[in-house]
């Protein structure tokens, strides 16, 4: 049972780890100012949300886990981060819609995980919430700015759309350390509602919802992305053991 | 110099009345509600502080701050320890720090609470103009200098400014 807590509280750190890592690529590469610092706001907010889960994982762990070995020192394999937090940012397209598809299932989430019986896990996703609705309102916005654009834009979004959604899927597959904490098949259905809704207004198409979709990041089986984001990562405190901010 | 055995929670509260918020140091950390609660034992001194947002990096530094602004009134056994649950609101700023804030040209948050909503392109907050104090003013980006800001601009006098969200 331990382990199972231990596992999920690691998935959902690693979530919001590599999310944020991934999204502060664009700190420095915004289209406009303000956007640029948006996405760090986000980004930022997703770290502390790792650390948060991270600390905790610690504890549970005991021994000599600290939220940055927990961090720095596990291998690809280790983590397990749904692979749709690893996707390369790809164009401005890509990565609204990402964070939308992403931030309309954390917003479910954590709205459960509120009322979840572990007081920390709790009351993480209750502060994580506020920081949440700010990400979902500013993705959405952007889904439907971009989607009920130009043309240009709305050729990128559904380009995006084809890239991302086959990602997607997994995120509602339970294992073996979600099922007995979390009811995923309520958060899908008001995922779909949400998503049917924002592309609606964005004039976009919805895909088919059953089609095959990416699996395995949960247990540990990445794309090739995720190597690279933990090499850069993780080079410096593996590289000098002893090395402090 | 406060003497060990003279150590009470009011003593305490008075103390940290002078440790400030690195971003927005007109601000006290009493004034932003971060401190819930302060426990004395004896000589020993627990301080309850609770984050505003999760990534906020002055939290490290304001733990700091606190421990030096106690040290330095001869407290030396000292925990600080974070919760995280009851989230912190902007309900929780005192009227003064309010006042600070527009004092110091950055929008207080709204005294009724008007928390972000998912919904889309909502209504936006009318938010009074900390230099001229027009209603006249609109929402540039929800996300501004620092996680706790939002990125206004008075549409009378022009100038952009801060607005310390509700949250």
């Amino acid at each position: 049972m331990k382990e199972n807590l231990i596992n999920y509280t690691l998935h959902l750190a690693d979530n919001a780890l590599i999310m944020g890592q991934r999204l502060s690529e664009w700190c420095g590469h915004g289209p406009i100012l303000e956007q640029d610092i948006a996405l760090s706001n986000i980004a930022l907010d997703y770290v502390g949300q790792a650390r948060n889960f991270y600390q905790y994982a610690a504890e549970l762990k005991g021994g000599d886990a600290t939220e940055d070995s927990l961090a720095y020192f596990r291998n690809d394999r280790d983590y397990k981060n749904n692979l749709i937090v690893e996707l390369p940012n790809g164009d401005w397209a890509q990565t609204v819609l990402k964070e939308f598809l992403f931030s309309a299932y954390q917003y479910y989430l954590y709205q459960q995980l509120k009322e979840s019986k572990d007081e920390r896990i709790a009351a993480v996703a209750e502060k994580s919430l506020k920081e949440v609705t700010y990400h979902l309102r500013w993705s959405s916005e952007w889904v439907i700015r971009l989607g009920d654009g130009t043309e240009e834009s709305k050729i990128r979004v559904e380009k995006a759309i084809d890239e991302v959604w086959m990602f997607t899927g997994e995120l509602f597959e339970a294992t073996e350390y979600e099922k007995d904490v979390i009811d995923l098949a309520l958060i899908k259905d008001k995922w779909n509602e949400r998503v049917a809704a924002v592309f609606n207004e964005a004039t976009l198409t919805l895909p088919q919802t059953k089609t095959w979709h990416q699996t395995g990041g949960k247990t540990g089986v990445h794309t090739e992305h995720l190597g690279f984001i933990l090499a850069e990562m993780q080079v410096l405190p593996r590289t000098y053991h002893d090395a402090t901010w | 110099m406060i003497l060990q055995e003279n150590i009470t929670a009011k003593k305490i509260w008075a103390i940290l009345e002078t440790v400030c918020d690195p971003e927005v140091p007109v601000l006290t950390i009493i004034d932003l509600g971060i401190v819930r609660e302060v426990k004395v034992n004896g000589e020993a001194v627990e301080i309850v502080i609770t984050p505003t947002y999760s990534g906020c990096p002055a939290m490290d530094v304001i733990s700091m701050n606190i421990r030096l602004a106690l040290l330095q009134e001869g407290i030396t056994n000292i925990s600080i320890k974070q919760i995280l649950s009851p989230a912190w609101t902007t309900d929780w700023m005192t009227e003064e720090g309010k006042q600070k804030l527009k004092a110091y040209g950055i929008a207080p948050p709204q005294y009724k609470q008007v928390v972000c909503e998912p919904e889309l392109f909502g209504k936006e907050e009318s938010i009074q103009c900390p230099l001229c104090n027009s209603y006249n003013t609109r929402l540039v980006s929800q996300f501004g200098s620092t996680a706790c800001k939002a990125l206004y601009q008075c549409n009378d006098c022009k100038e952009p400014f801060d607005y310390f969200k509700c949250h």
